[in-house]
């Protein structure tokens, strides 16, 4: 009874929007509706990867992923592990700055990105200029961007991060240190042998659920961030963003159904995928 | 009952423990280095907010001269003045913001109590299915055109608050770590209501629900934020200015700096000529005063958001 709601909730949320997947193999037609549209087949997906942008959108989409994961998580670490060293004072006063970011929208972290990046009034212009030298076009050249996106989306999340693992940490018996001490270990020793390797599981669950969204871009960061500006689109645009136009503005009702169908199938074989490749290294830490 | 409640404040809270051998090192400058470091990290963190700040308090034309600066040429009210000759559209999207999340976040708990108790019981006849049927949800969906089509052509839902209001509600997510709080209920607490008479809504409101106060907090939290960052499905569903939330007035206003000045009724209050509104310093002001309050108040909840995913282990 309980249940009812639940079920409800996603049967109209969840499992009727995948009955409407059948839009990606049809021509939508608003007035003949879903299931009064015609048939075309694969038409819409072949169209699609026919076109430049299924590339550079898939491309772009995964190579941004990839490198959020490996980034945040290298840092993250590395952080957490080294606030460990810290007095409880402190570690307080950094992890509470170190979690501001996270509280804020990526629409409100393009007002920020905004005020350094503007042409004419940004920071970092108003800098370059005050050096003597040529201002620069962010929002006009697709070469900066992979570097701006990757650091923005560092500064968002680190913080959640370093507070994901040093919970982590927290939670290790400290009589594997104590022991380690008595052995003459060092630091890098410790945490090397004892921190690392106690903390992996909860890195691999992580890991398996981020790579299972690899294909799932970050819609906010990527559409805020560049302004949705055109003439950057080549190092900026992934998947989310470029259905979200084709719906929005080029009307393409079909095509862009057809791309989300790509997009869910794609990502459910790297969830599948990667729980396999983590259930054949150590059982223990599968996600089922 | 003393040892649930001793295992969920353990859960929900992962504190400093009390005795921790601080003297695992004791070189100082060793210390110092990775405190040096910290305060370094944590600049470059704050720093982005400082630029915001200042701006906001710059008069517009040492924007207009000199860029967003940290010192700027002079100081000035006029951004705030300004806002606050009309609040009309700020407090009205505060409003409509503080009514969704609100609503969503009661709403969404009871929904997710309910949902992550009937998974959590082991001798519920489909738990099996049914924790499949909610988890596959996770895993796959039909994409942002069918959803956005059943909405808007289906429920009819566009220019209605519910639109914003009925994604949010329920996440597998967060009834999977739900399940994994209530699933340490002991049985036989549940059992022994029942043999006392006890109906299962009465169980569910006046047992579980009072111990899963941990998991409430934590998951309430997190909702509630969710909700009050909510932009994108107000940015598929809403049109109408009078229904937008704090953050689709940030998305307007960014998408066409000229909001506020396209916004007739905004300038008639004012009865300014609309060539000489200080768009840069109030962009950042409005920026400040729709997250400020927030970011005052969320950073003291901090530890929930993330032992939200410590709570439950999500195996299961």
């Amino acid at each position: 009874m309980l249940f009812l709601p639940g079920f409800l909730f996603f049967l109209v949320m969840s499992y009727i929007p995948m009955v409407g997947i059948v839009i990606a193999f049809k021509d939508y037609n608003l007035r003949k509706g879903i299931f009064g549209s015609e048939w075309v087949g694969f038409d819409n997906l072949k169209f699609f990867f026919a076109s430049d942008t299924a590339w550079r959108v898939t491309r772009n989409t995964i190579l941004y992923s990839f490198s959020y994961i490996v980034l945040t998580l290298v840092v993250s670490l590395a952080l957490a592990i080294l606030l460990n060293e810290l007095t409880r004072r402190w570690i307080k006063i950094h992890q509470t700055i170190m979690f501001l970011p996270y509280f804020l929208s990526w629409v409100l972290v393009s007002y920020i990105s905004n005020a350094f990046l503007d042409h004419q009034n940004g920071f970092l212009n108003a800098m370059l200029k005050s050096a003597g030298l040529q201002p620069v076009e962010w929002y006009f050249g697709a070469e900066y961007w992979p570097i701006i996106l990757n650091l923005v989306h560092l500064w968002k999340a680190v913080g959640f991060n370093v507070l994901l693992y040093y919970a982590g940490i927290m939670g290790i018996d400290q009589s594997y240190y104590e022991a380690a001490r008595i052995d003459g270990a060092n630091k890098l020793q410790m945490a090397l042998k004892i921190t690392i390797p106690l903390l992996a599981p909860l890195v691999t669950i992580l890991l398996i659920l981020s790579i299972g969204g690899m294909f799932r871009g970050d819609f906010g960061l990527h559409y805020f961030i560049p302004n949705n500006t055109g003439l950057i689109y080549s190092t900026t645009d992934i998947i989310d963003t470029y259905v979200f136009r084709a719906l929005r503005t080029i009307g393409d009702i079909s095509m862009s159904a057809a791309v989300g169908f790509f997009q869910s199938v794609v990502g459910l074989a790297l969830v599948l995928f990667a729980n396999l490749v983590v259930r054949k290294l150590n059982e223990e830490n599968s996600l089922w | 009952m003393s040892t649930i409640q001793a295992t969920a404040t353990a859960g929900a809270a992962p504190e400093l423990p009390a005795a921790r051998s601080k003297a695992l090192d004791s070189r100082p400058i060793y210390r110092w280095m990775i405190n040096a470091l910290f305060i370094v990290v944590s600049a470059c963190i704050f720093v982005p907010f400082l630029l915001v700040v200042v701006s906001s308090f710059s008069s517009e034309d040492s924007i207009l001269r000199h860029g967003y600066q940290f010192i700027p040429e002079r100081w000035s009210l006029g951004a705030y003045r300004l806002v606050f000759q009309s609040p009309k559209i700020l407090l009205r999207a505060y409003g409509v913001t503080i009514v969704v999340t609100v609503v969503g976040t009661a709403a969404g708990l009871l929904l997710t109590a309910m949902t992550g108790w009937v998974l959590s019981r082991s001798d519920y006849r489909f738990n099996r299915q049914a924790t499949f049927y909610v988890f596959f949800t996770m895993l796959f969906g039909g994409g942002l055109v069918p959803f956005y089509i059943l909405m808007t052509q289906y429920l009819h839902l566009k220019d209605s608050l519910l639109a914003v209001i009925i994604p949010g509600l329920l996440s597998p997510f967060h009834i999977m770590v739900m399940k994994g709080f209530m699933s340490k209920i002991p049985f036989e607490m549940i059992e022994s209501a029942k043999v006392d008479g006890s109906s299962e809504m009465r169980i569910f409101f006046t047992m579980v629900l009072p111990l899963s106060t941990p998991a409430l907090t934590t998951l309430g939290l997190t909702i509630a934020f969710n909700y009050w960052n909510e932009w994108f499905n107000a940015m598929l569903f809403i049109d109408k200015p009078n229904l937008a939330t704090l953050q689709l007035l940030l998305v307007r206003m960014l998408s066409t700096i000229e909001y506020l000045t396209a916004n007739t009724e905004f300038v008639k209050q004012l009865g300014i000529d609309v060539g000489q509104l200080p768009k840069y310093s109030v962009r950042m002001a409005m920026a400040i005063l729709a997250a400020g309050p927030m970011l005052c108040v969320f950073p003291f909840f901090q530890r929930y958001f993330v032992s939200g995913l410590t709570l439950g282990s999500l195996k299961g």
